[in-house]
């Protein structure tokens, strides 16, 4: 059962992750991430289903057209809003997933589909049955996060986005072109949230809301962690799920959805800034 | 020409701008008296959910757009305020008792949330309240006692000093007054140096903080207030709808109110009644075009014999009436206003008339935004 509560964690990580680096990178805060991630399944149910493509060539191109929409997203609409206050950037990305879930609904219906998965299995491992679709978020995870940590520490592009991320100015007086950084920031990010929407796909099957309520969880968990903190945000969305998971089996009905928010505004009220969150005073 | 002549430093807090300025709003409230008597009760009905929304939207904008603190969650105080009403009203309790009750309870939660969200800035009190609106309404659909959770609850029309309001021009008039007193009652606030206080938080903590604001107390005093205002709201909304469930209260309810005040413009009062009219009239604008279009266009195209604009006209009208279309055009709406217009349709309403009243010498820099490079918000 742990196990569970600890893929769907993983799930709720990816997507803070998602938001995390992009508020690193531009300071925009990406409301729409949830959409992204509903996007993700969607392709990725087309490319296998109704094109009849194999499992992990859906994977790919899913990943690889979100990311190319996110990168398009920025170039067209988000670079245009930087410098403005926070909470509208924040309106304007409700906006958008607003229209991304207009678009599927128009697009797919409002049915659910399945996705199906080479995870169907079961393994037994000292008298505990753990199930291979849980097992494959927990593993997707740790190799996207392996991946990712590798990018941002040995390459030079990864070290660019660190850069820029620090100080923008800094980083474009070093040659570094700060535009082109942000619109691949969105790519990741938003090659994530297609990533974690295709694991998520047959837990929670498909539908054009299945992103909405992970990304109110998954903005707990980023906020829990700390907003700007990259591992804060993935241990920030395992403690979601698994609060979310003893809370639906051990309290009365109701906490399942509301504990996590119960320990997120108790967590907030003690410690505003978040687990791993830094909030420096501007000295005037 | 506009000439700009001010001989006191009074003329900067009046209560309206000059005789001109208050004769226009005469006019307007003369309108407003008379509507009900020239429009159909369905139109009639529409515009009173002008009115809930104006109410709704000076409470935000007394939040957002003028103290700049951003709450995801208004749509629960909204909910507080209806249920406690529905509630007390079922108790036996008269109207103005209840609604005084309503307020006051709505008030309270508002102080504890503003004491909590005193220590956190941007996006974190933008989910800190979120997180509250969600539990809120967890609350509201269990605790079956006093809110019948999903079996609902009904809401009588009211009655006043035991005057039945019942139908609907009367209720019309109501809620037109409970405007009217709300806006009068902000705008003292906003003239006052409350308001201008939060106005001080608004642009800059730090520097407001130096000239002697106590952060805390006027951003729960903020706090309070905008709650107190949406606990009204609250009380008109469960007469307006007659039958409250729990999932009115959600999420979209309280994106719906931030896109009622940024569409209408940050930072006036007239954008929080611009956008409530937006807010409000939009669906069965929607509503009607969705027959119209069609109908329309296919006459054009039998006039001229162009069966395209007629096909066109049928595939739109089929676009509008699929589900989450509006959600959509809303979503879309606010997208563009936010890139073009990110001062909302007041500020689109003042660069009109300044382009008049100066008429050949409107310069369109006037408005022009300053291009900052990156501002951070991530230092305080």
């Amino acid at each position: 059962m742990t196990l569970n509560g600890l893929a769907v964690g993983c799930i709720y990580g990816l997507v803070a992750l998602g938001f995390v680096l992009i508020y690193k990178a531009t300071e925009l805060v990406n409301f729409a991430q949830g959409d992204l991630l509903m996007l993700g399944a969607f392709v990725a149910y087309m490319a296998v289903v109704s094109w009849g493509l194999d499992y992990w060539m859906g994977f790919l191109i899913a990943a690889v057209a979100v990311a190319a929409f996110g990168a398009l997203l920025d170039m067209t609409v988000l670079r245009r809003v930087i410098g403005q206050p926070q909470f509208a950037v924040v309106m304007l990305t409700i906006g958008l997933g607003a229209m991304f879930r207009t678009f599927a609904s128009v697009t797919w219906g409002s049915e659910i589909y399945t996705l199906p998965t080479p995870f169907s299995g079961v393994t037994n491992i000292a008298g505990v049955t753990l199930s291979h679709q849980y097992l494959s978020i927990v593993a997707g995870t740790l190799i996207l996060c392996g991946v990712l940590y590798a990018f941002f520490t040995h390459t030079r592009i990864g070290v660019a986005m660190q850069a820029t991320s620090q100080n923008q100015l800094a980083a474009y007086y070093m040659g570094i072109p700060v535009k082109l950084i942000f619109s691949l920031v969105w790519a990741i990010s938003a090659a994530v949230a297609a990533v974690a929407g295709i694991l998520l796909a047959p837990v929670t099957l498909i539908d054009i809301n299945m992103g909405l309520a992970v990304a109110l969880k998954a903005f707990a968990a980023a906020v829990l962690g700390g907003f700007g903190s990259i591992p804060g945000a993935l241990a920030g969305g395992i403690v979601i799920g698994l609060i979310e998971l003893y809370a639906g089996a051990t309290l009365p009905p109701g906490f399942k959805d509301t504990a996590p928010y119960i320990v997120l505004l108790a967590m907030l009220a003690v410690r505003p800034q978040g687990l791993f969150g830094t909030l420096g005073r501007k000295k005037v | 020409m506009r000439f700009l002549f001010k001989t006191a430093y009074e003329q900067d807090i009046r209560l309206f701008r000059d005789n001109i300025a208050a004769a226009w709003y005469g006019i307007l409230a003369v309108v407003v008296l008379l509507l009900p008597s020239v429009l159909s009760g369905y139109y009639v009905g529409e515009i009173t959910w002008v009115f809930i929304y104006g109410i709704c939207g000076v409470s935000l904008m007394v939040l957002v757009g003028y103290t700049g603190l951003l709450s995801l969650g208004h749509a629960a105080f909204l909910g507080i305020g209806a249920y406690a009403h529905a509630y007390f009203l079922q108790q036996g309790l008269p109207w103005v008792v209840s609604v005084a009750l309503a307020i006051g309870i709505t008030t309270a939660c508002g102080i504890v949330v503003g004491l909590t969200a005193l220590r956190m800035t941007g996006i974190y009190l933008a989910i800190a309240t979120l997180a509250f609106g969600v539990i809120i309404q967890e609350v509201f659909t269990r605790w079956e006692s006093v809110t019948h959770g999903f079996a609902g609850m009904a809401v009588d029309s009211p009655v006043l000093f035991g005057l039945q309001i019942s139908g609907v021009s009367p209720f019309y008039y109501l809620c037109a007054a409970v405007l009217v007193l709300t806006l009068w009652l902000t705008r003292n606030l906003l003239r006052s140096p409350t308001g201008r206080a939060w106005v001080a938080i608004r642009d800059s903590e730090i520097a407001a903080q130096s000239m002697g604001v106590n952060l805390a107390v006027y951003k729960s005093i903020a706090f309070a207030y905008s709650a107190a205002l949406m606990g009204l709201a609250g009380a008109l909304f469960a007469h307006k709808i007659a039958y409250l469930a729990p999932d009115i209260f959600n999420i979209l309810m309280s994106i719906q109110l931030l896109l009622l005040v940024i569409v209408g413009g940050l930072g006036s009062l007239h954008g929080a009644v611009l956008g409530a009219i937006f807010v409000a009239l939009l669906p069965p604008t929607i509503a009607i075009l969705r027959d119209s279009i069609p109908a329309t266009l296919s006459e054009f195209a039998g006039a001229t014999g162009i069966g395209l604009i007629g096909a066109v006209g049928r595939a739109l009208g089929e676009f509008l009436r699929k589900p989450g279309v509006e959600a959509g055009i809303f979503g879309l709406i606010l997208v563009l206003v936010i890139l073009l217009e990110p001062l909302g349709m007041y500020g689109r309403w003042v660069k009109i008339k300044l382009y008049f009243s100066t008429f050949p010498l409107y310069k369109r820099n006037t408005f022009r935004r300053q291009k900052s490079y990156m501002r951070s918000e991530r230092l305080r």
